[in-house]
This record gives structure tokens, sequence and C-alpha cells, in this order.
């Protein structure tokens, strides 16, 4: 579950990270009353209002933007909420923003230089540990730092019997380049970000940039924070944290009726049981010809509710010319799946593309003659190549 | 000879009392796999499917002789039912729950990694080998014995090869299911080199897909180690948008070798028979046992 930049900065505050301090606001007259009570708690007299939206680059889109004094805050709030903000990271629609982080100044002028970093917490897959990831290089595209100047991406594993140790939190720090006050900052910092990602059952921070401000304090100036979904049973508070209107809301509606989604551009749409099966399906229509319309694991029980719920999910696409049903019926029975099938065609009415049903396992002959007698618009298969086959075939 | 489960396994079921474990048990013992009993914490010393219940592993141990598990226990308490089998001495940990917390489960690989103990899983659809014993969730009647070794993260997807290895007129020694997860116990190399040593095993299919860098560590180690034993491969996912599971930050620590043309690349790079069709793996099993 991802997390918009304000409630990832929540988290991360209650585990005692320092953070740029903000207040979210729906409208301009809202943004206002939060610029004047940041000013009062926080002496900040500039404002940075960041519009809130599941994407990176908001900058580069012009979702985020610095506001001198109150006229300012009121205009440029306006302006970004409501708008369609586009990003490297979004697609060329954008997204609509709903909400802005009015945020306190914290680049200003004092004893020392500001200087950016980057830092991000995540699992290496590959030790099954977690790790530290950071740079000098702060507030640009980490993929660009990696690709040009690898040896400014430093990281630290943890080892999981002992968590993160003082002396990785120094030597994180001494990498940085920091000393002094600067120094002491970043360790504290270090250790509430590593006890933040590990106590919220995260699995990614990225912290960019993590800011010393020109009176030496470490702080998040932005947060993208994704929670590990299998661990919300134990983290109730962060279920409300989910904001739908950042997500694909065919995906929403199809993960409410227990359905594993994913949109994608083709036009032959698939169901399938099992997710390995359901992509080498994708995979099979690419190579006969089509291009898959959706990624869609119908789980265990592909009775006649399912099959319809699925049904009509992949239908919404208007680009689908055909549906390919692949189900290796193990412990469910393909004669109950195919039954399934017949059943929610009927119960539909209007299905107007052709629909190829390859049915294999336990009782798959049954299945077969099943389909083939229901006197329905729908080819039937039982090997992998034969619906492949048709699958180009009514394509053509 | 097979691997991992055979025979003489002494089998028990955490969560057997539970809906998935009582009816998957059933069906295990109804295959023929020698099911010595189960654990549900609090009805030890109940019989269920004609089995002793257990209250802990230990008891199971000591009293039924287990040396296997496998794991239905729902994913909030089953890291801790792999940490229990591990201190109790079960040398075969098979975990099928999925939903297991990544934190949690870093802990448990922690734990056992030094343990004399193999985890298979989590989110995994188990180990068969065929006459034997099925310790899993698989169709059993799909397998039929035979030379072929199979190592897949998929579920439905090993069934479909096996299916087609089958129909080829060849069959199983053992399949191996190592789940899906960010963290599982035994990983596509451990897999692919317990069946190249095992002497009954003529081939091996590696089924693979998108993430991560099992695929590719298993290939360079069956370059390296120099055998003969043919290895047909296939990676789900070609098709598969990037970036849906992987975080921005994890996509730099990934590197440019987790997908699908990359895996394969690598793969054939190894001398693996890699198919694009995951309609022709039972072929090519076939063509070359010659």
């Amino acid at each position: 579950m991802n997390l918009h930049e304000y409630q990832g900065k929540d988290i991360l505050a209650s585990f005692g990270v320092r953070i740029q301090r903000g207040i979210v606001a729906k409208n301009a007259q809202e943004a206002v009353a939060a610029a004047k009570q940041l000013t009062s708690e926080t002496g900040t007299s500039w404002h940075v209002i960041k519009a809130q939206v599941h994407a990176g680059g908001r900058g580069k889109g012009g979702g985020v933007k610095l506001a001198k004094n109150l006229q300012e805050v009121e205009q440029i709030a306006g302006q970004i909420i409501g708008m369609n903000l586009i990003t490297p990271q979004t697609s060329a629609e954008g997204k609509k923003v709903h909400q802005v982080l009015v945020a306190e100044d914290v680049y200003y002028p004092g004893e020392s230089e500001t200087s950016e970093f980057y830092m991000s917490v995540l699992l290496n897959r590959s030790t099954g540990r977690n790790m530290i990831m950071y740079s000098t290089e702060g507030g640009m595209d980490i993929e660009t730092v990696a690709e040009q100047t690898p040896h400014l991406i430093f990281t630290e594993e943890v080892d999981p019997s002992v968590g993160l140790m003082p002396f990785q939190a120094r030597r994180i720090a001494f990498n940085l380049g920091l000393e002094g006050t600067a120094f002491k900052e970043m360790t504290k910092f270090v250790s509430a970000l590593y006890t933040a990602y590990v106590e919220s059952d995260s699995s990614l921070f990225e912290i960019n940039p993590v800011l010393k401000t020109s009176d030496n304090k470490i702080m998040a100036v932005d947060a993208k924070v994704t929670i590990d979904d299998n661990s919300l049973f134990r983290h109730k508070d962060y279920k409300d944290l989910r904001d739908l209107r950042e997500e694909n809301p065919i995906e929403v509606e199809a993960g409410a009726l227990g359905l594993n989604y994913v949109d994608l551009d083709g036009n032959v749409g698939c169901m399938v049981n099992g997710a390995g099966l359901a992509m080498a399906t994708m995979d099979l229509i690419k190579q006969a010809g089509g291009e898959p319309a959706n990624f869609l694991d119908v789980g265990g029980t592909a009775d006649a509710a399912r099959v319809e719920a699925a049904f009509k999910i992949i239908l919404k696409d208007p680009n689908v010319k055909a549906i390919l049903i692949n189900i290796f019926g193990g412990i469910v029975r393909c004669d109950r799946v195919a039954q399934g099938v017949i059943d929610a065609y009927k119960n539909m009415g209007n299905i107007n593309v052709p629909i190829i049903v390859r049915l294999q396992g336990t009782n798959a002959d049954i299945a077969k003659d099943l389909i083939d007698n229901s006197g329905l618009d729908v080819l039937s298969a039982t090997e992998f190549q034969e619906a492949a086959d048709k699958v180009q075939k009514v394509l053509a | 000879m097979s691997v991992l489960v055979n025979k003489n396994s002494k089998i028990i079921v955490q969560g057997f009392t539970g809906s998935e474990g009582t009816f998957h048990a059933g069906q295990m013992i109804e295959y023929g796999t020698n099911v010595v009993g189960g654990v549900t914490p609090g009805k030890g010393g109940q019989t269920h499917l004609d089995r002793p219940v257990f209250n802990t592993v230990q008891d199971a141990v000591e009293q039924a002789g287990a040396d296997t598990t496998i794991i239905f226990v729902p994913p909030a308490f089953a890291a801790d039912a792999i940490m229990e089998a591990a201190d109790a001495g079960i040398k075969v940990i098979i975990t099928i729950t999925e939903g297991i917390p990544v934190g949690d489960m870093i802990k448990a690989a922690n734990y056992i990694k030094n343990r004399d103990c193999r985890l298979i899983g989590p989110n995994c659809p188990g180990v068969i080998t065929p006459g034997e014993a099925k310790v899993g969730i698989m169709p059993g009647f799909v397998f039929k014995k035979g030379k072929v070794g199979i190592v897949s993260k998929s579920g439905t997807l090993t069934y479909e090869a096996a299916d087609q290895v089958v129909k080829q007129g060849l069959g199983i020694t053992t399949a191996i299911g190592i789940g899906g997860d960010p963290i599982i116990g035994t990983t596509t190399k451990e897999a692919v080199e317990l069946l190249i040593n095992d002497p009954e095993t003529e081939a091996v299919v590696m089924i693979g897909e998108i993430g991560g860098q099992l695929e590719a560590d298993a290939a360079n180690w069956y370059k390296a180690s120099g055998s003969k034993k043919p290895i047909v491969g296939f990676i789900a996912g070609e098709t598969a948008p990037a970036g849906r599971t992987m975080g921005h930050a994890g996509a730099i620590v990934g590197g440019s070798d987790d997908t699908a043309q990359a895996k394969k690349k690598i793969m054939r790079a190894c001398g693996i028979h890699v198919v694009d069709s995951p309609a022709e793996i039972g072929k090519k099993v076939k063509e070359v046992l010659g």
C-alpha cells in the first residue's frame, strides 16, 4: 500500500524521525489557514505547497512551489488543487490533485550551507535482509545517480538478530561527509528511520531528499512510504490511509471481489487460476499475435459467481476483442468451472466477444463436452497450444 | 531415489485441524503419503483423520518420529510455526501459507539459517515425489512417476509443466514448488542442485518468473557445475508491466537482469534449453532426452 507524502511523514514522526513539518489542505482557504498555523508553530515565513499524489517527480510537473506570502499560498494552492499533474512517473493524462501539503520552508540561510542526501530502506531479496541505501547525491533521480556515478551510492545491510548497530549509523554519517552536530543528528536520524521501517512493517522507505539544514538539523523533506499489505492485520490504524482515488478504479473493484487484476493495454482479456500460469497465459497471447488486456488470477475457486465477476471486470475494457479462460483444474474440477462459465455467460446475456475456454486437469473431458454442447459462442480447448491457435484464429 | 520427500518421510501437518489443513491432509493421506499426525496447540491428545494431534512440534517429533512438516497455519502465525518446527529438529519444513509479512519472514529465515533443516516456500504448492509422497496441495494424478525433476515458483504452472511432460510419455522424479514470495527458504539454485545431484533424475524443468536473481543464480551455478544433465527453462512474465510489484528503489538493486528477456538470455548463455512458449515445455523435454 502506497502512502501520500504527508501520511508517510506522520508515520516517520511518530517514531521520532525529524521531518519537514506541514499541514494538509483540500482547498485554497484551508491552505491559507494551514500556512498561518504553521507560521505560529514553527516561525516559518515562507511556505512550500506540495501536491499530494502517488507519483514521483512532482516538482518537474509544477506540483511543488514556494509561496512567499499568504496571497501566494492561496493562489498556488488554488492552482495546484484540481489540476491534472503530469510527471515523469504518471501517464500522459496525469493524476488529479485532491489535496496539497502546506509545509514549512527548511532551506533558510544560516551558519552553514544546506546539503541534500538520498536515503532508502528496503529488502535485499538476495540476502533476505533489510538494507539502508544512501547517497551524497540527494534531490536527484536516484536511477540517474546509479547510472552515472554508482560509486556515490552506499549500502548498509542490517543483521536481523541485532538490528541496526550504532557503528553502522556512524559509518553512514561519515560516508555522507558530516561532522559535529550534523554528524550526531544523522546517526539519530538513521536509527529512528530504521526503527520506523521495521515497526511500521514497511516494504519501502525512500527519503529524497534528506536535508542538512543551515543550522545542522537532519530531516526528511519528502517521504515515499510503502506498507507491506500482508502486515495490515496488525496495523489497523494504517488501513484508513489507503487512498482509492490514487488507484485504477477497475483494479479497486476487482480487488473488492477478491480477484487479483492488473489492467493492461492489449486486446485479449484473460482469466486464469494461479499467478504464474496467468503470466504464462499472457505470454502465450502475445505469441498468438494478440496483446494481453489484463492479468487476472481468479484463485482456487472458479465457480459461476467468480467467473461472472471476472467477465464483468474484463469487459469493462472496451479494447477487449476476445477472452481466453485458462484453468488448470486440480482440486477444483473442470466440469464445475465449465458449468460456471456457461451459467455466467447465460446470466450476462450480452457478451459480444469470442470466448476461448481451455480447461485442463480433473474431468477436463467432461468439461469440454459441456462447453461444446452448450450452444454458446464459446470455443473449447484442452491443450495450451490449441488455446493459442484458437486465439490466433479469432483475432485474424 | 528422489529428493526431499519419499515413502519413508514421517510427515506432520501444522494447522492440522483447520479447514485448509484438514482438506489437504485428507488428500495427502488418500494419495498414500505417510502422514504420522498433526499439530494444533490446545488439541493435543485428540485424534483427527485417524491420526494423533499434538500440542507442539516437539511432541510430534518425540512421540511420532516426525522429520517433515507441512504448514497451513494462517499468515499471522506462520513464521512462528516455521521456527517451532526448526527448533524441534524437523528436517524439511514445507510452508504453503500465502501472505506472511516480509518482516516476519526475515526473522524466520534468520532463525533457521544455522539449523539443520531446509525450508521450502512459503507461498508454494509443496513437494511431490510421485507414487511415494505428496506433501502439498497439487493434484496428485497429474504427476506420474518418471525421470524428470521440476522446480517452479508457481503452483498451476507446475501442474501444467508436469502434465505436458507426462503427455510426452515421460514422468516426474520430484516436483518442487519453491514459492513466489520475496523471501523463500530454498532458492531455484538449491532446488536445481538437489535434482541435478539426484541419480534418478535425467533432466530438470526450471520454471521461473520476473523479479529477483534466483534464475540467473541457478543458471550460473549450472554452467559452473559442468553437469551434462539437460535443463529446460521457461520464464513467465515477458508481457508483464514493469514496476507494478517492485518499488522505485528496489528496481536499482534488481539491476537490469530481472526481466523475463534478461533472465532467458542468461539461462541460454549457461546452456539451458529455454522455451519462449509455455506450451512447449513438454515437447522440449522430450527432445533433449532424445
